[in-house]
């Protein structure tokens, strides 16, 4: 039994290891079994009063669309989900030192825009001066075929089986890939911490912390609780939600009786944002 | 072996000395950015990448044109190239710390990275591009080492060192190919929505990476005893000359597709990065230098008797190397988002504090790359004398 | 002259290592009071019972996390048979809804075992941000 200096100290390298891991190992069964066999019993499910769909999808009509519905929609929006204002001048005696913004950071999840900029590749230099000027409201189109979702590396986003494309604030690593893949620049990030830009907080729904990516969810907090999205309640009638595909929704109805487009439908995403003309 | 790198001259530390003070002013730059958040990089909502993934994108090149030397040394037996392949390892070893190191630096929440390893998510390019950087980092690290460790002691490598060695090649192509991936698979962004990507991207990183391999032997040359031999240098600036020709060859074609087909969605953006657009044109003048740079260096490097002056070439070297950083770093990054997918133009230029990460990331590969260089030279001067 | 030289490293390594030790001789350490509201006194019971709670509420919180976000599922029929929401801090049924004061329940024990959970960046308490 001659043993090399050298194989021993591997030998003893080795049970180290193994028994460093021990613990280790013990703790991750613990975590992962532990509170699951205590719940083992226990039953999740949706709330009775929530709102289902098979595939979620939001109609808005542009002729119903003036400057102040819009601008409404967009403020019920950022209080319903704490969206910061970097307009916001901070509370100095909360949040002191709180550096200068810059305004190309800034975080949006429904807002305006123009017709050539809502539809850039509808381009059209005899388009009236009165539809240039049309605001149209453009937010996260919920794609059947996600592009981010396809490129987030941690499944952080994700397609949610009644067709919500969801952000998990919890799991994002923040590496923007899910940004450079949105075909519709609906994605923000979070350069800075953005509770010192909250004017007014809204107990319902969380704040998010600096470096994730985050963007309209379809106020799947309030389906779930049986409301209608916040920018449906604030935009008189403009915008509705429902189910695409059920033919006895009213989102489906207004299809039918109107002509609808939606963004850059040429690249395949399936947007289930329709804009009626 | 690693006792060799705590054995050096005066000037050896000083280097070191100077290496590790950027790295350490870096490092108080990035708690800041840790604290802070990714507010303090010029980076936006619609430029939502910048410098770091810039230089990541560039490093991976520099790292995958360590393959330029493998290929011709391990597969045709290229005898010229036995004294720098191991200079072409350890560089792309050096190469891949700083590319990892920068896509740390740009996650939003570092802290949460292994999230990427937790959930995989084989979809995702970038989850790919993780698994092949990591391979290729891994396999150089074994080769590299085992191989010098068998010329210090004057045997062969082990055999089992010869697949691993064929294996890196495919890896080497790997990494570039999934790092043009990234980006060419977006649907929404014309620039960088092209087939052509993934050869341009390395066809720049064989001009990149052994030009600078090209300065790192001068270097060696002047500062230790090794001499990698000017038959291979001679060599490289030809793989060079070629790599370059391609790049820039590629670029037309896609100009050619571009502008033939009038796409507005795919025009829009190199002539962002060349003319300006609607009055931002903060990239022009780096465009067009770019453009120069690497024509100069094409005919510095067809015409045999440029390429063959030994005074010359380091000078054709560094305008390689500044020529096709811009071009695969700035304008890449910047060219893709600008405009942005509504058709806005928000420009992008990094902080002050971006650049100071940066230098830090940089310092840190050219200390690595530093002991590394001094191990393999040491090696070689003992082995010969 | 290596002898001592290692006498010293071992020294110093072994006072380093007891830091955590040394530096808390003297202090008082006593575990902290958890105050149950009113509310979580008549509700009598937990989501587990409160040993199991004690131990395990951040798995049990990680799981429901997921459930909502993930899930969409947000109600929780406990072993005990009783109705959750699954949330931190929104409604009536989450566990701030029960648990009203944070800085009484969580925050005590959090701050003497030297934890900083992150829910809080994000997850606000209603009563601190509707006053």
């Amino acid at each position: 039994m001659k043993k090399s200096r050298r194989s021993f100290l591997k030998a003893a390298g080795v049970s180290a290891v193994a028994i460093g891991a021990a613990p280790a190992i013990k703790a991750v069964a613990v975590a992962s079994g532990g509170a699951a066999t205590n719940a083992s019993a226990a039953v999740k499910s949706r709330k009775t009063e929530a709102l289902s769909a098979h595939r979620w999808g939001m109609v808005i009509d542009t002729s119903k669309i003036t400057e102040e519905v819009a601008e409404a929609v967009v403020e019920a929006c950022r209080k319903a989900h704490n969206i910061p204002d970097f307009n916001h001048e901070p509370d100095q005696e909360k949040y002191p030192d709180t550096r200068p913004v810059d305004h190309k950071q800034e975080i949006k999840w429904i807002w305006e825009e123009h017709y050539q900029h809502a539809f850039p590749e509808m381009e059209d230099e005899f388009l009236a001066e009165k539809f240039r000027q049309l605001p149209f409201l453009v937010t996260c189109n919920h794609c059947k075929n996600a592009p981010c979702v396809q490129a987030c590396p941690t499944k952080a986003t994700f397609k949610r089986e009644d067709g919500i494309v969801l952000m998990d604030f919890h799991r994002c690593i923040g590496c923007r890939f899910c940004m450079a893949a949105c075909p519709f620049g609906s994605r923000s990030f979070n350069f800075r911490d953005p509770r010192p830009f909250i004017s007014e907080f809204n107990p319902d729904f969380p704040t998010r912390s600096k470096g994730v990516v985050e963007k309209c969810n379809l106020c799947a907090e309030r389906l779930a609780k049986g409301l209608q999205p916040a920018c449906v309640e604030a935009s008189e009638g403009a915008i509705v939600v429902g189910d695409l595909e059920d033919p006895e929704s009213e989102v489906r109805a207004l299809l039918n009786e109107n002509y609808a487009i939606r963004r850059k439908q040429e690249l395949g995403t399936e947007p289930s944002v329709y804009y009626v003309m | 072996m690693l006792e060799i790198a705590i054995k050096g001259s005066k000037k050896y530390w000083i280097w070191l000395g100077a290496l590790l003070t950027v790295m350490a002013v870096a490092f108080a730059v990035y708690i800041d950015q840790f604290v802070n958040g990714l507010m303090i990089t010029g980076m936006s909502r619609d430029v939502s990448w910048g410098f770091y993934i810039a230089n990541f994108t560039f490093l991976v090149g520099v790292a995958a044109g360590g393959v330029m030397v493998v290929i011709p040394y391990y597969l045709h037996d290229y005898e010229r190239f036995h004294r720098i392949t191991i200079l072409g390892e350890f560089l792309a070893v050096a190469s891949l710390i700083m590319c990892l190191m920068f896509i740390v630096a740009d996650l939003g929440q570092p802290t949460r990275m292994l999230n990427v390893l937790l959930y995989p998510t084989p979809n995702s390019m970038l989850f790919w591009d993780m698994c092949v950087l990591n391979g290729y980092l891994f396999l150089n690290i074994v080769i590299g080492w085992k191989v010098l460790e068998a010329e210090r002691n004057q045997i062969q490598p082990p055999t089992w060192t010869k697949p691993l060695i064929y294996l890196s090649i495919p890896f080497a192509i790997g990494i570039h190919t999934v790092t043009a991936y990234l980006y060419c698979g977006l649907p929404g962004r014309g620039f960088w929505l092209t087939a052509i990507l993934a050869p341009r991207f390395l066809a720049s990183a064989f001009a990149a990476g052994p030009s600078f391999l090209i300065l790192l032997c001068y270097i060696v040359r002047k500062t230790t005893k090794f001499d990698p031999g000017w038959e291979a240098i001679q060599t490289l600036s030809k793989i060079v000359c070629y790599a370059l020709i391609a790049n820039v060859f590629f670029f037309f074609c896609e100009v050619f597709v571009v502008f033939y087909s009038k796409i507005p969605g795919h025009m829009a953006h190199i002539k962002y990065l060349f003319f300006g657009l609607h009055g931002h044109g903060a990239l022009v003048p780096w465009m067009w230098t770019s453009m120069i740079l690497m024509f100069m260096g094409i005919g510095l490097l067809v015409v045999p008797k440029f390429r063959s002056n030994e005074t010359l070439l380091p000078f054709t070297c560094i305008l390689i190397f500044i020529g096709t950083w811009i071009d695969k770093s700035l304008g890449m990054i910047s060219g893709g988002f600008v405009p942005n997918p509504l058709h806005h133009v928000t420009e992008y230029a990094p902080t002050f504090k971006e650049v100071v990460i940066s230098l830090g990331v940089l310092a840190t590969g050219l200390l690595i790359l530093t002991v590394l260089f001094k191990l393999a030279t040491t090696v070689k001067e003992e082995v010969r004398g | 002259m290596s002898k001592n030289a290692i006498i010293a490293g071992l020294v110093v390594f072994v006072a380093a290592a007891l830091f955590p030790f040394w530096f808390n001789i003297g202090g008082t350490n006593a575990a902290p009071e958890i105050e149950l509201s009113e509310k979580a006194k008549a509700a009598k019971q937990c989501v587990l019972d409160k040993y199991d709670m004690r131990a395990n509420h951040m798995s049990l919180l990680d799981e429901w996390r997921d459930s909502v976000v993930r899930d969409a599922d947000r109600m929780y029929k406990s072993t005990n048979g009783k109705d959750f929401g699954m949330s931190l801090s929104t409604g009536e049924n989450s566990c701030l809804g029960c648990h009203t004061d944070k800085a009484k329940f969580c925050d005590r024990c959090h701050t003497y075992a030297s934890v900083t959970p992150y829910c809080w960046e994000c997850h606000t308490d209603p009563k601190e941000v509707t006053q």
